[in-house]
């Protein structure tokens, strides 16, 4: 007997409560293109899992028509550890934010990621607490103002992909709100991968910190302002392609492409090195030092899951020792009867 | 090569019979006391005499070498009665240097046997225990029947011939010397402990030999040496026929974990972090791959905490195992298992609070941290085990409770009961009761799912991610009732907390009614609960045999407590509750019943003698 999948659409995959994000804010696009994505990967919704923890984008898995858990502070990747280990045929997707992920849930990010679990993190990264209403977030600029920091941040930010790359995370990209086509295609990269993937999505939060992206989504700007990476293709950017990116020693820097510097002398991107370092220097051009930010996949290699390698241990422990038998436990080691 | 196991000669000595005895072994916690300890526990029980065991180390893995803070003792009461305790009075104590002499000759009785390795009395060992005169020489041993052994020298004397021993391996045999002495004293067989050797050391022959050596010739040298003139027997107990083991508590629990998998036909899994004296679960069950047993060491105590929920939401039967101070850091994960109404097992094995406490001793203090150390209303049912052997079957019984009542289930142990170990009679697999678990499907006629409607018990269906029409979420938010879904709504936040306040309370009407040893009626009641069983048991006994007026009854439920709680307290004049703590049981009992109870409480980092819960008994009745 053969049962064909039934053909879902995106709208299969929205539940039946009302989204409550402000209007405007870009957790609504990162809705859409995930329910527009997830029919493409022939995935029953009932083998679905969104989990997330505290946060504006936390709300996510109320509204996905699978199942889910909107479970505490930072804590989802530990929920995901637990679900994975025991249900490796679920497709285990975490929702978190900067706070959620990067302050409170820190840990739990960095185990889940260098465990290398088949699951999808996708970090919506808005610099700001949003639900809280308005305090700075660990990937706030020093300077900013905000409730809690009325003379200006004094913590230095932390960068998300430079720290899942640190975690020596085996998918890292990046992608924004309003790239529509590109974060679907980001999305489902991050989806087909196995192993952990580590996914920082640049969102707007209109009310407490618009405009935060603008250098990136400003038609005026934004190709002289991101770079997007494209696997085994020279760092080239600028509205007519006129610039590029090469290294000088281990340093990188921008060159105007003409006389001096053709394509050839750029860096070439190479999503597949085994070795982070390439994919870390990427993690580090940043705006605010002049640089074009990469937008895409800046990493993506093979490595074992932890949940194939725990069950391939049952597997071999069984084969080794027989299904364990409860009275041949018990009756192991010294015994005597009393008559 | 392979240890001989040839039978001893029969002692020419004369034997004096025993109904028991208490002997503890004491050294430096470089001296191997604990293996020791456990030989003749094993041995003890093979030879067929009830055994009750104290192990008592220190929180340093290697104290400074002969100091009093270094000091490890192992602790074993055997007899040919039924016993309850490690005992209180030592009839024989080992002390391998002045430092385990000076901590522990005190609970040496009148008379006792007191056997120290004389050579380890030297002036810098004496400095070491802050001793200033030799207590060999100055006197104050003369209430004891001393027994000053030659032990380095004559262990030496014993391994020499072993090729390839260095003199500080040689040294390391010492122990086994001091439990051959020990065999002979108390006539028992060598078999179990030389197969043990040859288990444990048979890739390194040269140490297996060295260990036979020791042990046959500490033996050899009880029966030769003039200093005893005669051995000790205790004949085997009445225990109920049937095939025995040793078992101590944290293994107990684990298998007991391993079979209530088996009978609700789930997979176990454990997500746990390192903690004394809780680690020993986690360890054991990570040996139990071949039983399809999961183990993740999570990152942080939070994380053990969260993994099992996930776990739990996928279908498992999820577990995680701590102490007190990584129960605290759960906390807020606990509420959430509380909220979401799923099972999974919660174990506190408790050690000396508050704060990092006393890591390596026991306590009883959590109590109050399990039942009520969460944010908001947020009730949790509370099972205690009594002792070593019954861990295994209070494993059982709340992944029962858990299950049926959807709820995540506090599991309470204590270092005494976790390190301890007695016999334990091998249950048989088959008679051991199954435990139903059922899991939902999208009914036929297309209505959805609604994930917290529930059934008699109050609890919510079971519904695991893969099956089709079940998809729903779940989270810390308030939800409505039946639907699940988020809800602020003011009715239904009071209607939610009450429904899951009765859920846990209902409890009370499908777990036994609490029994009595003892008048069901009369002047005093003593109230116990953990680990206190065996001291309790054992003191009441006691007394009611000199006549005395007290009843006892140890609880195994702390919420909800047994339906006839109340009433049965009604039936004394008076109540006692004995615990290691400042009176935890007892303010629930007071709050609850609105009675007033006597507590005899005690946080000394060691379980109660049986004198002192005799004498309280006495005090009270007198
Ligand atoms: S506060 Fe900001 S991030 Fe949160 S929903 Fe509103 S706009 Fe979006």
């Amino acid at each position: 007997m053969r049962t064909e999948l039934p053909v879902l659409k995106a709208a299969d995959f929205a539940s039946d409560q009302d989204v409550r994000w402000c209007p405007g804010c870009g957790d609504y696009s990162i809705l859409a293109q995930m329910k527009k994505t997830l029919p493409s990967l022939g995935m029953p919704r009932e083998k679905i899992v969104f989990i997330s923890g505290i946060g504006c984008s936390s709300r996510f898995p109320y509204y996905m028509n699978t199942y889910g858990i909107h479970s505490i502070h930072g804590r989802a990747p530990a929920f995901a550890t637990g679900l994975k280990a025991v249900r490796p045929d679920l497709m285990v997707w975490v929702i978190t934010g900067d706070g959620d992920g990067l302050s409170i849930g820190g840990n739990h990010l960095m185990h889940a990621i260098r465990r290398n679990l088949d699951i999808n993190i996708v970090m919506f990264n808005n610099r700001i607490y949003g639900l809280t209403k308005g305090q700075y977030s660990p990937t706030s600029p020093i300077g900013k103002k905000t409730k809690t920091s009325p003379m200006g941040a004094i913590d230095n930010p932390l960068h998300p992909l430079s720290i899942a790359i640190g975690c020596e995370a085996t998918f890292v990209a990046r992608s924004v709100d309003t790239h529509i086509k590109h974060l679907g295609g980001v999305l489902q990269r991050a989806a087909e991968h196995r192993g952990t993937s580590f996914v920082e999505v640049y969102q707007n939060c209109n009310v407490f910190n618009d405009g935060a992206f603008d250098y990136v989504t400003d038609r005026q700007t934004k190709s002289d302002q991101t770079i997007e990476l494209e696997h085994g293709a020279p760092l080239v950017f600028g509205k007519n392609r006129e610039r590029g990116i090469r290294l000088n020693g281990l340093e990188p820097e921008i060159v105007e492409l003409g006389d001096r510097y053709s394509e050839s002398d750029l860096l070439v991107h190479d999503e597949a090195a085994v070795e982070p370092s390439l994919a870390y220097l990427l993690s580090r051009l940043r705006y605010e030092d002049g640089f074009p930010e990469p937008i895409g996949v800046l990493r993506a290699v093979d490595a074992p899951r932890y949940e194939e390698v725990l069950n391939t241990q049952v597997t071999a422990a069984r084969d080794q020792r027989g299904e364990g038998d409860l009275t041949s436990l018990f009756n192991s080691g010294e015994t005597w009867t009393v008559t | 090569m392979p240890v001989s196991i040839e039978p001893l000669p029969t002692s020419s000595k004369s034997t004096v019979v025993l109904d028991g005895a208490t002997v503890r072994l004491a050294g430096d916690s470089g001296d191997g006391m604990q293996v020791v300890g456990g030989q003749f526990t094993a041995t003890s029980a093979l030879h067929g005499n009830d055994v009750a065991t104290f192990p008592d180390f220190p929180a340093e893995i290697r104290a400074p070498r002969g100091t009093l803070a270094g000091v490890s003792g192992f602790q074993v009461q055997f007899a040919s009665t039924d016993i309850f305790t490690p005992g209180d009075t030592l009839n024989a104590l080992v002390a391998m240097n002045p430092a385990a002499l000076v901590t522990n000759v005190s609970d040496l009785e009148k008379g006792g046997i007191l056997i120290v390795n004389s050579e380890s009395f030297e002036p810098k060992d004496l400095k070491l225990a802050r001793l200033e005169t030799n207590p060999l020489e100055d006197g104050s041993l003369d209430e004891y029947r001393l027994f000053k052994v030659r032990l380095d020298t004559l262990n030496r004397e014993a391994v020499k011939d072993i090729e390839g021993l260095t003199s500080s391996l040689q040294d390391r045999c010492k122990n086994f010397f001091a439990l051959g002495l020990i065999y002979w004293l108390f006539g028992r067989d060598l078999a179990a402990t030389l197969r043990f050797v040859e288990a444990k050391f048979g890739t390194k022959p040269e140490i297996v030999a060295a260990n036979e050596k020791a042990l046959r010739a500490g033996w050899y040298y009880g029966e030769t040496t003039e200093a005893f003139d005669h051995s000790y027997q205790v004949e085997p107990a009445q225990l109920e026929p049937g095939t025995y083991r040793n078992i101590m508590g944290n293994q107990a629990l684990a298998w007991g974990l391993i079979t209530a998998a088996k009978l609700s036909g789930k997979e176990l899994f454990c997500g746990s972090y390192p903690i004394t004296p809780a680690s020993p679960v986690l360890e054991e069950l990570s040996a139990f791959k071949h039983f399809n047993v999961r183990t993740v060491q999570a990152e942080d105590e939070i994380a053990s905490m969260c993994s099992a929920i996930g776990a739990a939401f996928g279908g498992a039967m999820a577990v995680t195992s701590s102490s007190g101070p990584g129960i605290a850091l759960k906390g807020e994960a606990m509420g959430l298992g509380m909220i979401l109404e799923l099972p999974m097992l919660i174990i506190n094995i408790q050690r000396g609070g508050p704060s990092t406490g006393l890591p390596t001793k026991t306590e009883q203090s959590d109590l109050l941290q399990v039942m009520f150390g969460r944010n908001g209303e947020s009730p949790l049912p509370i099972i205690a085990a009594r002792s070593p052997g019954d861990c295994f079957e209070v494993a059982q019984e709340a992944w029962r409770v858990a299950t049926r009542y959807m709820t995540p289930v506090i599991l309470l142990s204590d270092g005494y009961i976790a390190n301890g170990s007695e016999p334990w009679l091998i249950p048989s697999v088959d008679e051991l009761p199954q435990i139903p678990v059922e899991h939902p499907v999208a009914s036929a006629d297309g209505e959805p799912f609604m994930p917290y409607q529930r059934n008699e018990w109050l609890a919510r269906p079971w519904a695991l991610p893969g099956t089709p029409g079940l998809m729903h979420r779940v989270g810390g938010l308030e939800k409505e009732d039946v639907t699940g879904n988020v809800s602020y709504d003011p009715e239904n936040h009071q209607h939610m907390t009450n429904l899951r306040a009765e859920r846990v309370a209902r409890i009370a009407d499908d777990i036994p009614v609490q029994e009595v040893q003892g008048p069901s009626k009369g002047k005093l009641l003593v109230l116990s609960w953990g680990g206190t069983y065996g001291a309790c048991t054992t003191a009441v006994r006691r007394c009611q045999a000199d006549g005395l007026s007290v009843s006892h009854a140890h609880l195994r439920y702390l919420n909800p407590f047994p339906r006839n709680l109340g009433e049965l307290l009604e039936a004394y004049d008076e109540v006692l509750v004995p615990e290691l703590n400042m009176g935890q049981l007892r303010l629930l009992v007071q709050a609850r019943y609105v009675r007033k109870v006597v507590g005899l409480n005690k946080v000394k980092g060691k379980p109660f003698t049986v004198s002192e819960v005799a004498d309280k008994i006495r005090q009270l009745l007198g």
